[in-house]
């Protein structure tokens, strides 16, 4: 299957739905999108990974390249993902401790913005 | 001999190809269905990086797919044209199994958060990556050079009744 893209603004996340295979083939369309959000000063992301298919470290390096560009404006990309077999990239390359991964939506947006109540 | 080989012209469409040959010859082999996706992650890392390293050397030249069951493992190989001394892969090594990056924090991935934001981003992340992915979904990851290029053998051994 092909990758498929959407986004919208929820309380003032913008959510990336993405559907489909991310690989060498397709993962530049994911990178392009990311970019676009964040030049349109979009900081805080939620990808959700709930249909993707299939990852490979390709697409990790997408949302790796996502995240660094966030974080340079104190912005934060969460992921969606309660797919084991999409998990299981992000455990043997250590990721997990590096994205903030969500079983829902409105999970990761709840926690980002108990994250944005805490005191500095 | 090969139970099926696949060449493929190097453009990263076709990995997309690749992995699902490779997925039906491993069912089709008898390989477990909860081991199939780990065949397809780790020949869709071996393609892409075999891909990407044809397209900065030689663009002309195929990659090689052989998959072979043997009744005590399934084998895939992804053979490529590129010579060692251009390549940064550590050709005559043997990854042992579960050597993935998962205990670390992504540093060892090249991850450094402190780069500016105006640096450019690399589409992938290092080699060693997809390498490491390998290593964390094969039982055995060989590389070594084969001609005038570069093999990654991936295997996957027989557990009981069933791989």
């Amino acid at each position: 299957m092909d990758l498929k893209l959407s986004n919208s603004n929820k309380d003032g996340i913008e959510i990336v739905d993405v559907e489909g295979e991310i690989d060498v083939y397709t993962a530049p369309r994911l990178r392009e999108l990311l970019i676009e959000l964040v030049n349109k000063k979009n900081y805080q992301l939620v990808v959700n990974m709930e249909k993707v298919e299939f990852l490979d470290s390709t697409g990790l390096g997408v949302l790796v390249g996502g995240l660094k560009r966030v974080r340079a404006h104190d912005g934060s990309l969460d992921l969606v993902c309660t797919q084991e077999r999409i998990l299981k990239i992000f455990r043997i390359t250590g990721l997990t401790k590096v994205f903030g991964i969500h079983e829902s939506v409105d999970q990761a947006i709840a926690a980002r913005k108990a994250e944005k109540r805490l005191p500095a | 001999m090969a139970t099926v080989e696949v060449t493929f012209t190097p453009l990263p469409v076709h990995v997309r190809t690749a992995r699902l040959v490779a997925t039906a010859v491993a069912r089709r082999s008898g390989v477990a269905e909860s081991l199939l996706d780990e065949v397809r992650l780790a020949v869709g890392e071996a393609c892409s990086r075999a891909v990407e390293a044809h397209q900065r050397h030689c663009p002309g030249q195929p990659i090689r797919v052989s998959l072979t069951d043997d009744g005590e493992q399934f084998q895939v190989v992804v053979t490529d044209a590129v010579q060692g001394s251009e390549h940064d892969l550590p050709a005559g090594v043997s990854l042992p199994a579960g050597t993935g990056a998962g205990g670390g924090n992504g540093a060892a991935l090249g991850v450094d958060f402190a780069d500016p934001v105006g640096s450019p981003v690399p589409l992938r992340l290092p080699e060693d990556v997809g390498l490491a992915v390998i290593a964390g979904l094969a039982d055995d990851v060989r590389i070594a050079s084969a001609g005038h290029g570069t093999s990654v053998t991936m295997i996957w051994k027989r557990r009981t009744a069933a791989y």
